[in-house]
């Protein structure tokens, strides 16, 4: 009956900040991975908004605790309460809109200064569908960018990269539109939630994780390698 | 058929004080001559005689931009309703219609003549253009601006910009509106507000459309047993978190149970915001999970944020489903309350009426922008507000617990199904069984609002007045602007009204007014004033006897 086949992988809570500018896309995001799901003119979100959704990896299953934040400056002092004890922080801006990304820099400066020190951080340009990318252009066959022929981004790959590997943060192109990289970019941040970090989930606050992760804790590494491909199955 | 010309329904009202009745009307007599056929109101409109309101299904269609500003402009002018909010900087804040810089020049003209005003003894609070009404308020550094071609009473559309007002002191408190303005007096404050466009827009329309809860200040709860509320209110006191403050249950946009601490009610205005938020606007809904919302209700308190907890119930994905996994729930399926006596003939025949000829739900909309009415009906969500906002994990464990417990007791789908039933239908309310049924000349709508408990209910909007055809959201607006002209006339300056008995050319209609109730009735034109009377007479016993069904009598208080 109980042969290891069958039996539940080791799971733990990772608690998820989404920060960024407003309409950048987090809510999308966030209903793309938990979904599957796309909403065109999506109304924007008021206050913040609590969801959860696991990921599968070969050796555990973390379940993301998600807070999707409202991205309005009203909010903005309210933003630590939903970072303070978060493992992970997914920060967004629209790579057709400079500004987000400068607004995207900000956020990542408050949480090297106020997060938990061990937190990971992703930086995220969404919305490549409107680019001219092969990747990012979605397989409806609808003609990229937002004048129909010219490319609408405004941001490009290199200076979003270098930005980001100077931070020390992950980065990652998304479509939340077309789905394109967004279950990837939660996939990365799963497997790169230090061990000691998953171990300190268990705090108050910080929900159910399974008690039997303790023991049986495995090698981040070795899952790290096999990437996104067999990542979340969720 | 074909109607005569009579008496114009909209300003002959206040003149028609009680009792007295036009009987020399030519329409009168010539409807009357036809009452052996039952005439349902604004019949005519099926006929394409919508009159004023022609086009009124093209109200709520977003002005395109990818077309000339002649164009646009046209289509701007061709709206019955506008709200606009500036600052008396003249800044443009908030238009219901149009891109701000479509009205632009709009906005100044309409800045230029208040502030011309502002100035003098009397400042201005209304005037005529045409068939358009404008009502203008000002509330501290901000000018409300109604435009309306749809007849309301400017005290009418006063409250509704309070509306407006109360919702943008929600989204910043008074404090931090004042402060704003105070040091900045040309500040946009389209910043501080981003996001509460798509609230102050569904207000705005639920009242271009006509809500009974807005122009009552009334609110409606969805029709229990009152043991089975008992049941409920205890079940939600016996989970209460200790932070909270006010919990509401909410099903389909009627309240179904409310806790709150015994020297705090909740005001009515607060209310209507809340509702706005999670059942008109998509925000709530479109985010899915939970919700933990930073907000202030400016009628508890107008200087600072409350924190509520917002969470909806999955719809059950089969209707059996949801409750078959938990077997001890389905012994308990549908309470059965012993100790009170039966809900009489009209219940029984009312859900035998349902089973056989109710009218199939009008076909959901999910291809439109359009939230399908249906659905939104069943929608059951649980509101928990608190003070304190590191208070969401305590309030969600909080609702995980209730949530459980009301699916345990059965007490969930007992709610799902109350909501299912939908409003009582008119027939099962107005009409006697005992009388003769020849003569019998019934309501076709009714509006009941108990003034002690603030509260209010109706029927059904079926057949008659619910879908979505241009015919029908119509009739729905008009049997509105009926209910708006009663009740602007019966709450007129020194009108001391009690009754108001009133016939148009294509419907008839009462108002009545006791310091426990006010009722209006609304019936096809043909309708005797005796019938009406009799049917608001029948009216007001059921709604006396089943009182505690359909109120919510002081709720669950610790
Ligand atoms: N083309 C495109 N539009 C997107 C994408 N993600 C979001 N949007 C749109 O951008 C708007 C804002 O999205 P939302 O998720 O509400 O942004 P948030 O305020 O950051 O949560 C909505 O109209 C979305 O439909 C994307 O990947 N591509
Ligand atoms: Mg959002």
């Amino acid at each position: 009956m109980a042969d290891s086949g069958n039996a539940p992988k080791p799971s733990s809570s990772v608690k998820l900040v989404l920060l960024g500018e407003a309409a950048v896309g987090k809510s999308s995001l966030v209903l793309r991975f938990v979904n599957n799901d796309f909403q065109e003119n999506k109304e924007p979100t008021i206050g913040a908004a609590f969801l959860t959704q696991k990921c599968n990896l070969p050796t555990r299953t973390i379940k993301f605790e998600i807070w999707d934040t409202a991205g309005q400056e009203r909010f903005a002092s309210l933003a630590p309460m939903y970072y303070r004890n978060a493992q992970a922080a997914l920060v967004v801006y629209d790579l057709t809109k400079p500004t987000s990304l400068v607004k995207a820099k900000h956020w990542v400066a408050e949480l090297q200064r106020q997060a938990s020190p061990g937190i990971v951080i992703a930086l995220v340009g969404n919305k490549l569908d409107l680019t001219n990318d092969e990747a990012g252009s979605g397989g409806d066959g609808e003609s990229p960018g937002v004048d129909g022929e010219g490319d609408a981004r405004k941001v490009t790959t290199d200076e979003a990269k270098t930005y980001a590997d100077e931070e020390g943060l992950l980065f990652f192109e998304t479509s939340a539109k077309t789905g394109y990289n967004v279950t990837e970019v939660f996939t990365a941040i799963a497997n790169a939630i230090p061990e000691t970090s998953l171990k300190t989930a268990r705090g108050p606050g910080a929900a159910h994780a399974a008690a039997r992760s303790e023991e049986q804790r495995v090698n981040l590494n070795g899952a790290r390698d096999q990437n996104a491909k067999d990542g979340c199955a969720c | 058929m074909s109607f005569a010309p009579t008496l114009r329904p909209h300003g002959d009202l206040a003149s028609l004080v009680a009792g007295s009745l036009n009987r020399k009307s030519r329409a009168w007599n010539l409807l009357r001559s036809q009452s052996e056929t039952v005439i349902q109101p604004f019949e005519g409109i099926e006929l394409g005689m919508s009159g004023d309101l022609a086009g009124f299904e093209r109200e709520f269609d977003e002005i395109p931009d990818n077309t000339t500003d002649d164009v646009r402009l046209a289509l701007w002018h061709s709206k019955m309703k506008h709200y606009m909010i500036l600052s008396s900087a003249g800044k443009p804040i908030y238009s219901r219609h149009g891109d701000l810089s479509l009205i632009n020049s709009s906005m100044g003209v309409v800045q230029t003549i208040i502030s011309f005003y502002e100035g003098q003894k009397d400042p201005l609070l209304g005037f005529t253009a045409g068939n358009a009404r404008f009502v203008i308020t000002t509330e501290g550094p901000l000018y409300f601006v109604a435009i309306s071609r749809l007849g309301e009473s400017d005290a009418q559309l006063r409250s509704q910009l309070d509306a407006l007002y109360m919702q943008i002191l929600s989204t910043l408190t008074l404090p931090t509106l004042k402060n704003i303005f105070v040091h900045r007096p040309s500040t946009d404050l389209r910043k501080p507000l981003e996001g509460t466009e798509s609230l102050l827009s569904s207000l705005a329309d639920s009242f271009t459309k006509g809500s009974p809860s807005a122009l009552l200040g009334a609110l409606e709860c969805l029709k229990l047993r009152k043991s089975q509320r008992h049941s409920i209110n205890n079940i939600f006191l016996k989970n209460r978190a200790d932070k909270l403050l006010y919990g509401l249950i909410v099903a389909g946009g009627k309240l179904v149970s409310v806790i709150r601490p015994r020297k705090h009610s909740l005001h009515p205005s607060d209310l209507q915001l809340i509702f706005n938020m999670l059942f008109e606007s998509g925000s709530i809904k479109a985010g899915g999970g939970e919700s933990w919302i930073p907000l202030c209700l400016p009628a508890f308190n107008n200087r600072g944020y409350l924190y509520m907890y917002v969470s909806f119930f999955d719809k059950p994905d089969d209707e059996n489903d949801g409750d078959s996994s938990h077997h001890p729930a389905r012994s308990h399926a549908t309470p059965s309350i012993p100790e009170e006596p039966p809900e009489g003939e009209e219940e029984s025949s009312e859900t035998r009426s349902n089973s056989t000829s109710a009218p199939p739900p009008p076909p959901s909309s999910s291809s439109s922008s359009r939230p399908s009415p249906q659905s939104a009906d069943e929608e059951i969500a649980i509101i928990l507000i608190s003070a304190d906002k590191e208070s969401f994990f305590s309030l969600k464990e909080m609702r995980d617990k209730l949530a459980l417990s009301l699916q345990k007791s059965g007490y969930l789908s007992l709610i799902r199904s109350a909501c299912r039933q939908g409003r009582p239908k008119i027939s099962s309310i107005s009409t006697s069984s005992s009388s003769t049924a020849h003569q019998e000349i019934q309501l076709s709508h009714f509006l009941y609002k108990s003034r002690a408990n603030v509260q209010f209910c109706m029927p059904s909007l079926e057949p008659h007045f619910s879908g979505w055809e241009p015919e029908r959201q119509i009739a729905r607006r008009k049997l509105m602007s009926v209910y708006h002209q009663l009740h602007a006339s019966m709450h007129a300056k020194h009108s001391h009204l009690k009754v108001l008995h009133s016939v148009g050319e294509d419907v008839a209609s009462l108002a009545w007014i006791t310091p426990v109730f006010e009722l209006y009735c609304v019936a096809g034109p043909n309708a005797s004033r005796a019938a009406m009377t009799q049917g608001a007479n029948r009216v007001v016993q059921w709604a006396k006897k089943e009182e505690e069904r359909l109120f919510i009598i002081g709720g669950g208080v610790f």
